[in-house]
């Protein structure tokens, strides 16, 4: 995979995170958003090794693991607004986007809630005789969350396909990292003798390079990994966030660490041309603006589809007639 | 009286009751840094210290299940759940410890323990901070369950719990926290267990608690302008019921209408519509109806959502349907 890729998907979250932001403001997506800036190089840096056949699980914060397994921002942009062409038929949200297509297996509004699911789609590919591996992304509030203990062993013990994706961004909503953990997240996982690396989450190659070192080892059957990237929510913890838990300065110094204009400095420096990056910039734009339009124009569902999904069978309504 | 805002109302109640016992002591995710996500904890760390009003890790089960250590040695806490969706995570601490532990020790282990939980959908907010569990947590024996509709019976009922000696669920919707009402200046309790006829009638009887109190207020409003005159009850508690005060007014009145936002099928609304219907099968004039949720997760779209929940129109249609029985 080339930088340039990279920094194209890294550009895609970016400006698709700062229109959410914008429209948010304006009333126009509804629900809560937890916004994906300062982190793209995570999501990129791992998802850059998809392949079909493989699944993910994701966080509330969600937006640019979608993005960057390839999810159609067209369909993911009404799906923020909840109108009926959303890729989730406007019944999931922000918090709960699932693309069946890239085994996207859900956003979720519970945290730490994929784990557990990431590691039985990594039991489900191992019984079913299936390569493929699962990502599974989650914050740092998740360590907190017996699942990912337990996950982690159970994972360990059975060696399943899966790669522990924990993006450290030194906070849960307003709890800082040293206020609620008591261990060294290295000694947990190596305890559970589960392959550790450590990544700067601000560096997209690094990223992609240490994803590439740990997952070598589980397309080989070893068993999980665990990847702990360093990183850094640019903006509140949700959109509206007061954010009285640090101090101003702390985000600014965090700022000038930005992955993306760290990504477009070293293409320059590599020779890559100022209107060729120029040009791809153009393409994402229109490509989001595109986006935005579709979700504006697009209907709302009829309430009555809000009755419908939650079998696959049909199991029969009141023979009278009511939901 | 003054007025002030159901958040507020808590808010008091928290700063009160932990001035009074220095037992009590209050603890959740992110409360002491912001005061919590609507506001209700504003100020407490700053007067009680971090101590007594204590930030956790993201850990539901052990906080349902330290909570209840706690009160079992003595201590009185009182453990905020970011959102009612979460007690879900620790329904074995819930429903295994917390809600059995005095009953199989024979009546010897107390458990003064208070579980809050910002309930009910707000602002497409989705399935995972939308629901509304009170039904789960009444079939289960052994809980209090209080669901409060104003500021002042936030307040008071909230005093209340924390004094009670069993295990409460205090469910606060999210959308009453921004509400305002008056509130007593001076010391107060709203005892557990009782409701309150709160707008008189003799045609028929709405029964809810919680936000869609406020819904059938506006259906009784509605009904009025039709010449309907409906009694509204508040139920206030929904464990224990106040049976006593249900069954007169349904008595008098012979009609009954129960409306919840939890779902309809097997919600609160069915348990009172059976009782109302075995005591009072001669005096009813109607079968007792029921207004809930759609039987499906709530969803996200807000067209969607607002097909789920339950609305002022379906308040009103059900009435009318309760009215047309002759
Ligand atoms: C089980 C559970 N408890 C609490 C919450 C409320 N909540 C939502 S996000 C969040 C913080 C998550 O922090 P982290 O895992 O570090 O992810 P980040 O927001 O930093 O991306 C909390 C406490 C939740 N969604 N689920
Ligand atoms: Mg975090």
């Amino acid at each position: 995979m080339e930088l340039l890729d990279l920094y194209r998907l890294m550009y895609r979250i970016r400006r698709f995170e700062e229109r959410v932001e914008r429209l948010f403001l304006a009333g126009k997506i509804p629900g809560f958003v937890h916004l994906y800036i300062g982190q793209e190089a995570v999501a990129v840096g791992v998802l850059a090794h998809y392949r079909p056949g493989d699944y993910l699980t994701s966080t509330h914060r969600g937006h640019g693991h979608a993005l960057a397994v390839g999810v159609d921002p067209k369909a993911m942009m009404a799906e923020l607004f909840g109108r009926a062409p959303g890729i989730c038929q406007g019944k999931g949200g922000s918090m709960h986007l699932f693309d069946a297509d890239r085994g996207m297996l859900g956003a979720n509004g519970i945290v730490a809630g994929g784990i557990p699911i990431a590691v039985g789609a990594g039991l489900g590919l191992r019984v079913l005789g299936r390569e493929g591996v699962v990502f599974c992304f989650f914050g740092d509030g998740a360590l907190g969350r017996g699942v990912l203990h337990e996950g982690l062993n159970l994972a360990a013990l059975w060696r399943l396909p899966v790669l522990f994706v924990l993006e450290n961004n030194r906070y849960a909503s307003t709890t800082g990292f040293a206020e609620s953990h008591a261990f060294r997240v290295p000694a947990l996982v190596t305890a559970y003798g589960v392959p550790y690396l450590e990544a700067d989450g601000t560096d997209v190659e690094q990223v992609y390079g240490a994803t590439a070192e740990l997952l070598s080892g589980i397309r080989m059957g070893r068993g999980p990994a665990f990847l702990e990237a360093h990183t850094y929510r640019f903006k509140g913890h949700y959109v509206g966030d007061p954010e009285r838990y640090r101090s101003r300065q702390e985000v600014e110094e965090a700022r000038r660490r930005d992955p993306l204009a760290n990504a477009r400095g070293k293409l320059l420096a590599s020779g890559v041309a100022q209107k060729e990056l120029e040009d791809l910039e153009r393409e994402e734009e229109e490509l989001l603006e595109e986006a935005v339009a579709f979700a504006e124009r697009s209907p709302w569902p009829d309430p009555e589809e809000a009755l419908t999904d939650l079998f696959a069978e049909p199991v029969g309504d009141y023979p009278w007639g009511e939901g | 009286m003054r007025e002030i805002t159901f958040a507020e109302a808590t808010r008091e109640a928290m700063e009160e009751e932990m001035a009074r016992d220095p037992r009590v002591f209050l603890m959740g995710e992110d409360i002491a840094k912001q005061g919590g996500i609507f506001g209700q904890f504003k100020g407490l760390p700053e007067r009680f210290g971090l101590e007594r009003v204590r930030d956790t890790p993201i850990s539901e089960p052990t906080l349902v299940g330290a909570a209840l250590g706690a009160a079992l040695v003595g201590a009185r806490p009182v453990l905020d759940i970011h959102f009612a969706d979460f007690l879900l995570l620790a329904m074995d601490e819930l429903a295994n410890q917390a809600a059995s532990i005095r009953y199989m020790s024979g009546g010897k282990l107390r458990v003064p323990l208070v579980i809050r939980a910002p309930d009910g959908a707000i602002r497409s907010a989705g399935a995972h901070h939308s629901k509304s569990l009170e039904a789960l947590f009444l079939h289960l024996p052994g809980f209090k369950v209080v669901a409060p509709a104003t500021p002042k019976d936030a307040k008071g009922l909230l005093k209340s719990a924390i004094r009670s000696e069993d295990p409460v669920l205090y469910l606060e919707h999210k959308a009453l926290y921004p509400r305002k009402g008056p509130v007593p200046e001076e010391e107060y309790l709203v005892p557990l267990g009782r409701a309150e006829v709160i707008r008189p009638g003799r045609d028929l009887t709405l029964i809810s608690y919680s936000l869609t109190l406020h819904k059938a207020l506006e259906a009784a409003e509605l009904l009025a302008g039709e010449g309907v005159q409906a009694e509204v009850v508040d139920l206030k508690t929904l464990y224990p019921l106040d049976w006593d005060t249900l069954l007169a007014s349904v008595e008098r009145t012979g009609r009954a209408v129960v409306a919840h936002e939890g779902w309809r099928f097997l919600g609160p609304g069915a348990e009172i519509a059976a009782t109302l219907e075995e005591r009072l099968w001669e005096k009813l004039k109607a079968p007792v109806a029921r207004v809930g949720a759609a039987h499906v997760p709530i969803p996200f779209s807000p067209p969607l959502e607002h097909r789920v929940l339950p609305q002022v129109e379906d308040i009103l249609k059900a009435a009318k349907e309760v009215l047309a029985w002759r």
